[in-house]
């Protein structure tokens, strides 16, 4: 879906402050980019797609304008890969304590 | 003509915008000179310790479960000299309604945000803080706004921090993600501005005093189950608050013999303001990038006064690794049957190791678990890590570079607490007195006051002074 009507659920981004615009005290590599911003609303404007100028109204009812990025946004983090390395740490520590609990 | 709205210009307004949105005016806290009223300030809530609980107990928040981690005990004596090892318990605080001990912090907030008549809350929080405001804000039926430091300049998030907007927008809030940078201060304060929402600081005294339950509880139900206090209790350390708040809860509960230790996850060498190095850390809290700072200058907060002051509270102060972390929480589940997330794990890694020290009719409390889930567990962070060039391997956790490595210990008894120097820490909080108030010749009540901070004494601020 790359276009959006009215009170169609948004992600949208805008930037903050530009590189210029950074406070003083931040290190040199965070003052080469810009502070930018992600929020979700219900688009406001009668349509829009992806990359237009737009306006949506928050969960709560805060009126927000941003660049449009995403229509119906979802989660997509997950519990990562198989970490091999974590495998031991289990049957060792078992095995540590087992005289004690089973043959002890 | 300067915009009004430009970095500079909002951080002006500063003390104006905190003063609407705190309900608290904290001049009335201020002395002459350095120090200030903490007592005057920590009962300016209004709440005592009876009223916090029926607070919190109204929406579902403490009495959390004190449980013998028996078989890590069983490890642990494995692991020391004959004669030693200390049992070990553990706060289950994952069974707070959102999930961590941050339910309490939260729950004093937004109740009193109620009771003095606003609409909503906002919080500036990338961790458990968010969702514990949310879940609470929720309850009591105000508005929540949610403000997150999430991404790197490439858009990449921690998967930790999504997985905390994920839950926030569950309990209704408004999740404001930004880039990396101090600068979320500044956006948080035009919220507050635009809004006139109640700023639900997690150092507020309102914050802390929601915390004391926790220490308040551990000695109730030491007592119950075991007729003895524990000998010392164990706070993962941050901001201070954790620490502050159980610390003081004990102190109301009459445990003063108890030991207060802090601990945090050494990422010594990575900036937090940095873009660059934002995803090389695989903890978002609880870590020293917060932890000495904060201790050493506790005002630094988004208050003009912290209620959070670690050293005024502390017996001793140590740090563990990430992989001495992970493989601790990875421990928690297979031995204890408790699958909690990793950052509730730090003082329990420095407990493996500190209970090696003491003796077996000694008890060492660990004050917290925090829950766990997709993106918030070992096994997606550790795949995080990799992701962003760290190397995760299996050997000697003293060889770990935060940043570059992770290194799951090979044996548990590689586990190793190691102490910061603490006098070395208040020497710094003092130097950090005179810097950032210009007062070169402290009197009388500020050494006093000095003392009292950095639970020393007299001579020993004395002492520093000259040394300074």
């Amino acid at each position: 879906m790359t276009k959006a009507k009215q009170g169609d659920w948004v992600r949208i981004y805008r930037i903050i402050l530009t590189p210029e615009e950074r406070a003083p005290q931040v290190p040199d590599d965070t003052k080469e980019v810009s502070l930018e911003m992600w929020d979700k609303g219900f688009l406001l404007d009668n349509e829009a797609k992806i990359g237009d100028e737009v306006e949506v109204e928050t969960y709560i009812g805060r009126k927000v304008k941003g660049k449009l990025v995403e229509i119906n946004p979802y989660y997509t983090h997950d519990y990562g890969k198989c970490v091999t390395e974590l495998l031991y740490i289990g049957r060792q520590t078992r095995e540590l304590i087992k005289e004690e609990t089973l043959n002890g | 003509m300067a915009n009004k709205n430009s970095y500079e210009e909002v951080m002006k307004r500063r003390s104006e915008i905190m003063k609407k949105s705190v309900g608290l005016d904290y001049s009335e806290f201020e002395t002459k000179g350095i120090g200030f009223d903490y007592d005057k300030m920590m009962e300016g809530t209004g709440y005592s310790i009876n009223e916090v609980k029926k607070i919190q107990a109204e929406t579902g928040v403490g009495n959390t479960p004190l449980l013998e981690l028996k078989n890590i005990t069983k490890l642990v004596r494995k692991l020391a000299p004959e004669g030693k090892g200390a049992r070990i318990f553990l706060k289950d605080e994952a069974s707070n309604p959102s999930g961590s001990y941050k339910a309490r912090r939260a729950a004093v907030s937004v109740y009193n945000a109620k009771k003095l008549g606003y609409k909503g809350v906002i919080a500036a929080t990338s961790g458990n803080y968010g969702a514990a405001v949310a879940s609470q804000a929720a309850m009591l039926g105000l508005d929540c706004i949610i403000v997150q430091e999430c991404y790197d300049s490439e858009g990449k998030g921690q998967p930790e921090i999504i997985e905390k907007a994920r839950k926030c927008e569950a309990y209704g809030a408004e999740v404001l993600q930004l880039s990396v940078g101090p600068e979320l201060f500044y956006q948080f304060l035009l919220l507050l501005e635009e809004t006139g929402y109640f700023n639900a600081s997690l150092y507020t005294p309102f914050g802390i005093a929601g915390i004391e339950t926790l220490g308040y509880e551990i000695a109730e139900q030491m007592l119950a189950k075991e007729n003895k206090l524990p000998d010392v209790v164990i706070a993962t350390n941050a901001g201070g608050g954790n620490l502050t708040g159980t610390a003081r809860g004990l102190l109301k509960a009459g445990a003063d013999d108890v030991k207060i230790y802090g601990a945090s996850v050494n990422l010594k060498g990575l900036h937090m303001a940095s873009d660059k190095q934002f995803n090389k850390k695989s903890f978002t809290t609880g870590h020293t990038g917060f932890g000495i700072p904060f201790s050493t200058w506790p005002d630094r907060s988004d208050v003009p006064r912290s209620a959070a002051r670690a050293l005024r509270y502390m017996d001793r102060y140590v740090t563990v690794n990430q992989g001495e972390v992970f493989y601790t929480t990875e421990v928690l589940a297979q031995l204890e049957g408790m699958e909690r997330g990793p950052a509730g794990s730090v003082s329990l890694a420095a407990a493996i190791s500190i209970a090696q020290e003491l003796n077996e009719d000694q008890i060492i409390v660990v004050q917290e678990t925090e829950y766990t889930g997709a993106g918030k567990h070992i096994q997606p962070q550790l795949t995080f890590a990799k992701e962003n060039g760290i190397d995760v391997k299996i050997g000697n956790p003293e060889e770990e570079v935060p940043g570059d490595s992770i290194i799951l210990p090979e044996h548990p008894k590689m586990i190793k607490a190691r102490d910061l120097d603490l006098d070395k820490l208040r020497k710094s909080y003092i130097k950090n007195c005179i810097n950032n108030t210009g007062i070169d010749k402290p009197s009388k009540e500020d050494i006093e006051f000095l003392a009292v901070d950095t639970k020393t004494n007299v001579e020993f601020i004395k002492k520093a002074l000259e040394e300074i």
